[in-house]
């Protein structure tokens, strides 16, 4: 599986520009799906399974949108000014590298700081792509462009820009190629834009209009030094998600996750996000409204160009969302 | 590109006729929550050519013009019927009354301006201290919306009472090439799609939603995209151009929009990235029949766009916008030739919408 995340990590798609990952996903799991579509969003939809006795439609959503940024103006010098796409932080931009859309790569410059201490602000930034004028510059206004930063196997943690969320991208891919029975009428959904306001879902949950809904996205730690409070830790298993800044999950959803991850002996965590939101709010305000809970992947330095998760977490999340779908979903 | 039609070709053009309709729009006060001026006018130029037209729940009119065939593109357009402007909250001694900002204005737009107050459009002034009587330090700080009052005089205050609204009180201008006025966010959209009802094009159904409450977060045009359920949506609204000089000479990189430049199609906002299929289908239309055309820069603001494209099962959407200066102020200036080319753009992207646009919602 490490070589999925791998492929599936270094593509570059910020929000808005989801084809050329929709297309290798497409590729991924075409043979292990009764069928595929592509909504007016560019959410990509797989289905799998028929609902049975006992059985539920069910939506997992997987954002496969990432960070990035969009060309505002190309200067006389050939320099590309941008604004970011989604919550990209001034200080992950010193130095940085992009990889646009055609192809193309760049560095990320700096004006000169009138206060060194001072954080600069994005209109401060530049991309250097290494053109003389605007004439010789291959990009333009427009075009779009992820952080690149190569994936890094350090054995028992991987690390790469946008695990946010590709590694949930892979999580749902290899639950689909590992499902063999099921009860249940699986939407798996990887959806767009939820980086810039939880877009895709949106229109997704509203054409699937499911009985239950999962969001499946990575979380924050609290096992770094200072850092903040919070009772998840990498290794510690997949966590199970209580709430975090967009929706609470329904508790009944809660339950049933946990006493599934006890029954099959998979570790798990229990996760309170208090700043950080995902698909599972689009979902649950959807039409008349959806039981909606979330499965999280521990990550450290979301949002920077070096996201960091556990191996065996990725695994036993896999190993749980095989459990939770593979059986009637019986909710008290 | 152009259909057969046994009727005479319509050429889209901006006249004296179209310049006098958004006149009567940019002189009618419609603060966001009371659009009936605006509605009115819009009501009396359709009726005689829409085959449907309603008024909804919000206020928004709803128009549509069906097309020849049973099978054609759904196609949704809408304009913002409602502008920036003021409320009423709480009358004080002697004719002023402190105001409430509905929009977005800075404050610093506020100080001196005349104002006109409710349905009767009674004239009032948002009084500024005269320069004798204040000091230096005085004049470096915004003066806080709530430390401001409009003063109506004396007779003022029959005539009105708390909760009518106010606009700036502006008078329309056109000089030269440019027109003056408040309000053409949005009213030059709302008589782009007057314009485009009365010819719309048989190979669509043409819906098009005026809608209530843009400015305040893009209310009305949320429920009329559930409402038509279109195929696609095309928002016409009006753009800053911030496109003067910069004050120590270096290069202008944040304009925005030029005057002058054509309509500005949107790439991405704050709150939508357009379908790009629809953004290479309005290129192609402006490169087609040669008309100027530019892209907004990305980044910040939104329009109806943002509340439509995420409705139903998904809309593909895209704003296309007429550059204008000093928006969401007293007085805004545009040129006649990005309206003009504004109105020539939408009508050739309607030209080629076919079949392959209908969304087959699986």
């Amino acid at each position: 599986m490490k070589s999925l995340i791998k492929t599936l990590v270094e593509i570059p798609g910020p929000s808005g520009s989801e084809h050329t990952i929709c297309e290798k996903i497409r590729d991924e799991v075409a043979a292990y799906v009764d069928s595929l579509r592509v909504d007016a969003l560019g959410n990509l939809i797989a289905l799998k399974g028929e609902k049975k006795a006992g059985g539920l439609r069910l939506m997992l959503s997987a954002h496969m949108d990432e960070i990035g940024i969009m060309v505002t103006h190309v200067d006389e010098n050939g320099f590309v000014r941008f604004i970011t796409i989604g919550g990209v932080s001034p200080r992950t931009c010193l130095g940085g590298r992009v990889l646009f859309m055609n192809g193309v790569q760049g560095v990320i410059g700096c004006e000169k700081l009138e206060d060194i201490n001072s954080q600069p602000a994005i209109d401060q930034f530049f991309i250097d792509v290494g053109a003389h004028n605007r004439q010789d510059c291959k990009v333009k206004i427009g075009d779009v462009a992820g952080f690149e930063r190569s994936f890094l196997d350090l054995g028992n943690r991987l690390v790469a820009k946008s695990m946010d969320n590709r590694v949930s991208v892979a999580i749902l891919v290899e639950m689909l190629r590992q499902l063999e029975h099921t009860p249940h009428q699986i939407y798996a959904v990887f959806s767009t834009q939820e980086e810039v306001g939880l877009r895709g879902a949106i229109s997704a949950a509203y054409g699937i209009d499911p009985d239950l809904g999962l969001a499946v996205d990575v979380t924050a730690v609290g096992d770094t030094p200072k850092g903040i409070k919070m009772e998840v830790s990498l290794g510690n298993g997949p966590a199970i998600k209580v709430r975090d800044s967009s929706f609470i999950s329904d508790p009944r959803l809660v339950r049933w996750m946990v006493a599934v991850a006890e029954t099959n002996g998979i570790p798990y965590q229990l996760e309170v996000l208090e700043r950080g939101g995902t698909d599972g709010k689009s979902i649950q305000l959807a039409r008349a409204g959806v039981p909606t809970a979330g499965l999280s992947i521990p990550c450290r330095y979301i949002h920077s160009p070096s996201e960091m998760v556990d191996y065996n977490d990725v695994q036993g999340a896999v190993r749980l969302l095989l459990a939770l779908v593979s059986e009637p979903i019986v909710l008290e | 590109m152009h259909p057969n039609y046994d009727l005479p070709l319509y050429v889209p053009k901006i006249t004296q006729e179209q310049i006098g309709l958004l006149e009567r729009l940019c002189q009618a006060c419609a603060v966001a929550g009371d659009e009936s001026e605006v509605r009115q006018v819009i009501l009396e130029q359709v009726k005689p050519y829409a085959d449907e037209v309603k008024v909804d729940a919000l206020g928004n009119v709803l128009v549509t013009r069906q097309g020849k065939s049973d099978h054609c593109p759904r196609v949704m357009m809408t304009a913002h019927m409602d502008e920036v402007g003021f409320m009423l909250v709480n009358e004080e001694e002697g004719g002023l009354y402190r105001f409430a900002l509905v929009g977005g204005i800075d404050p610093r737009q506020l100080v001196g301006k005349p104002v006109l107050v409710g349905r009767e459009h009674l004239p009032g002034v948002i009084g500024a201290k005269p320069i004798h009587l204040t000091d230096a330090e005085e004049r470096k700080h915004t003066i806080p919306v709530d430390a401001l009052r409009i003063d109506l005089g004396t007779e003022g205050s029959s005539k009105v009472k708390k909760g009518d609204w106010a606009t700036f009180a502006t008078r329309f201008a056109q000089i030269g090439p440019s027109l003056c006025a408040k309000a053409l966010d949005d009213r030059l959209g709302v008589a782009t799609l007057i314009e485009l009802v009365k010819h719309a094009p048989a190979n669509l159904d043409l819906l098009v939603a005026f809608t209530v409450q843009e400015e305040i977060g893009l209310r009305g045009a949320r429920v009329a995209g559930y409402a038509f359920n279109p195929d696609l949506a095309i928002v016409v609204d009006s753009t800053p151009a911030n496109d003067l000089p910069t004050r120590d000479g270096s290069e202008n990189a944040s304009y925005n929009t030029h005057l002058g430049a054509g309509p500005a199609i949107y790439l991405a906002d704050r709150a939508t990235f357009s379908d790009q299929r629809l953004v290479r289908h309005l290129v192609q239309a402006a490169e087609t029949e040669s008309i100027p055309y530019q892209f907004r820069q990305p980044g910040g603001g939104g329009t109806d766009a943002g509340a439509i494209h995420t409705q139903r099962a998904g809309i593909p959407s895209v704003s296309v916008s007429v550059p204008c200066r000093y928006i969401h102020t007293a007085a805004g200036i545009a040129r006649l030739d990005d309206w003009n080319n504004t109105l020539r753009l939408l009508y050739a992207a309607l030209l080629g919408f076919d079949a392959s646009f209908i969304n087959n919602p699986a």
